[in-house]
C-alpha cells in the first residue's frame, strides 16, 4: 500500500518537471515531436530505474555516516557522505555509456534521432536529482527507491510526451514573433504545471 | 585583443545569455528563485563553479583523451561543486541557505551551462579567456536568476531580501511562489529580450 502511494505521488504530486524543474534542458530541446520524445522518455525511465537502486546501495553501505560498519568496528565513525556527488555522477555516467552502446547496436534509427541527447542523459538533472532526493529522504529499502525511480521516470515521460504533442499542434498556430519557439514553450509548460497542481495534497 | 576579451565577457551576459538564448541550465534556475537571498547564493556558486572548472579543463585540455573527456569534465565539475557545498555548509550564515537550496547545489554538476562552456570554449582556448568566459556565463545566468527572484519575492511575499517592501495591506499572491509561475515569468523575460533584439527571433 505504501508503495502504491509513493508511486502515485512520485508520478503526479512530486512530478520531476512540474514540481522540481529537473531535466528541463533536454525536456525543452527534445520535445519538438512525439516520436523522439517517446524514445528519450523511455531512456530516462530505464536509466533512472537502474541507477537509483544502485546509488541507494552505495549510499547505504559505503557513503552514509557509519555505513562502513560491516567492514569492522574501527570503520563505524567513517563518514564519506561528502563524496556522494562524485560517486553518484560516476555511476550515472558509466550507465549512460552502457545504454548508449545498447541503443546504438539494436535501435539505430532511434539512436540517430536522439543524437546528442542520449549522452546528455548523463547530465540530465532528473537522474542525478532522483539520487539526491533518495539520499535526502532516507528511503528505507531498495524496493522503495526502485518504486520511486519508476514513478518519477514515468512522470517525466508523461510530461515530455504531453508537451511534444502540444508543440506539434502549436506549429500551426499564429504566435507573436518574439514569443515563437522557446518563449511560448515556457508559457505552455507553466500552464501545464498549473494543471498538474490539482494533484497536490492527494493522500492514498 | 582587448576588444576580444571584452566581447568574451559581455556576450554571454546579454546577446548570448545562457538561459534566454541558449536555453541551458533551466533546471536549477527556476527552483531557487522564490527568494532573492537563495538566488544570490546560487548565482555566486554557479559563477565560481563555471569559472574554475573552465579554467581547470582549459589547463588540462591537451592531456584529456577525447574519448573519455565527458567523464573527466564531470569529475572536475563535481570536485568544484563539492568545494562550494562544503564551504556553504561551513559558513555560519550560509548553512541555513544551503539547507533551503537542498539538492540544487549538488545539481550544479549537471547544469548544462558548466558542461556546455567547457565543451564549446574551454577545450579550445587558453586558460585566462576560458576563466573569463566561465565567469561571464555564470554572471549571465545569475542575472536572469536575480530578475526572476526579484519579481517572485516582491509579488509573492511583498518582501525583498526578507525586508517588507510593499505596504502591509498588500495581499501576497500565492501563485507567484508556486513553480509554474517561474516558467511563465521566464517566458515573459524571453519575450521582452527577443522583442528588443530582433536578431534572436525564430522563424
Amino acid at each position: 500500500m505504501e508503495y502504491i502511494s509513493l508511486f502515485v505521488k512520485s508520478i503526479f504530486v512530486d512530478n520531476m518537471i512540474f514540481a522540481y524543474f529537473l531535466g528541463m534542458c533536454s525536456y525543452l530541446a527534445v520535445s519538438k515531436n512525439v516520436k523522439t520524445a517517446n524514445g528519450l522518455g523511455l531512456a530516462v525511465i530505464f536509466v533512472l530505474l537502474c541507477t537509483l537502486p544502485l546509488n541507494w546501495l552505495l549510499n547505504t553501505y559505503v557513503l552514509q555516516p557509519g555505513a562502513l560498519k560491516w567492514l569492522g568496528p574501527q570503520f563505524a565513525e567513517v563518514d564519506l557522505s561528502f563524496l556522494s556527488f562524485i560517486v553518484f555522477i560516476a555511476v550515472i555516467a558509466a550507465f549512460t555509456q552502457l545504454v548508449e552502446m545498447i541503443v546504438e547496436k539494436f535501435l539505430p534509427s532511434l539512436y540517430s534521432s536522439l543524437g546528442i541527447y542520449l549522452p546528455l542523459i548523463a547530465v540530465n538533472c532528473a537522474i542525478l536529482g532522483g539520487s539526491l532526493f533518495m539520499q535526502q529522504r532516507d528511503f528505507t529499502g531498495i524496493g522503495e527507491s526502485a518504486v520511486y525511480a519508476l514513478g518519477s521516470g514515468i512522470g517525466w515521460y508523461l510530461a515530455i510526451v504531453a508537451l511534444a504533442a502540444i508543440r506539434e499542434k502549436m506549429s500551426y498556430c499564429n504566435v507573436p514573433k518574439p514569443l515563437k519557439g522557446i518563449g511560448i514553450t515556457f508559457i505552455t509548460v507553466g500552464l501545464m504545471g498549473m494543471a498538474f497542481m490539482i494533484f497536490m495534497g492527494i493522500q492514498l | 585583443m582587448a576588444s576580444k576579451l571584452k566581447e568574451t565577457i559581455l556576450n554571454p551576459i546579454f546577446k548570448g545569455n545562457p538561459i534566454t538564448v541558449l536555453v541551458l541550465g533551466i533546471c536549477s534556475s527556476l527552483a531557487v528563485t522564490v527568494q532573492l537571498k537563495g538566488a544570490l547564493v546560487m548565482a555566486l556558486s554557479v559563477i565560481v563553479v563555471t569559472g574554475l572548472s573552465s579554467l581547470v579543463c582549459s589547463l588540462l585540455r591537451k592531456t584529456i583523451p577525447n574519448r573519455v573527456r565527458i567523464i573527466v569534465q564531470l569529475v572536475v565539475v563535481a570536485l568544484m561543486v563539492i568545494l562550494v557545498d562544503q564551504i556553504l555548509k561551513a559558513g555560519e550564515g550560509t548553512y541555513a541557505i544551503d539547507k533551503q537550496l537542498s539538492v540544487y547545489i549538488g545539481l550544479i554538476i549537471t547544469n548544462c551551462i558548466v558542461m556546455g562552456r567547457i565543451e564549446a570554449f574551454a577545450l579550445g582556448n587558453k586558460p585566462i579567456p576560458s576563466l573569463l568566459d566561465g565567469l561571464a556565463n555564470g554572471a549571465g545566468y545569475g542575472l536572469i536568476l536575480i530578475i526572476v527572484a526579484f519579481f517572485r519575492e516582491l509579488l509573492g511575499s511583498g518582501t525583498l531580501f526578507g525586508l517588507q517592501v510593499l505596504p502591509a495591506s498588500y495581499v501576497p499572491n500565492n501563485l507567484v511562489i508556486l513553480p509554474p509561475f517561474a516558467l511563465i515569468l521566464l517566458g515573459c523575460i524571453i519575450w521582452v529580450h527577443r522583442a528588443l533584439d530582433k536578431d534572436l527571433q525564430e522563424d
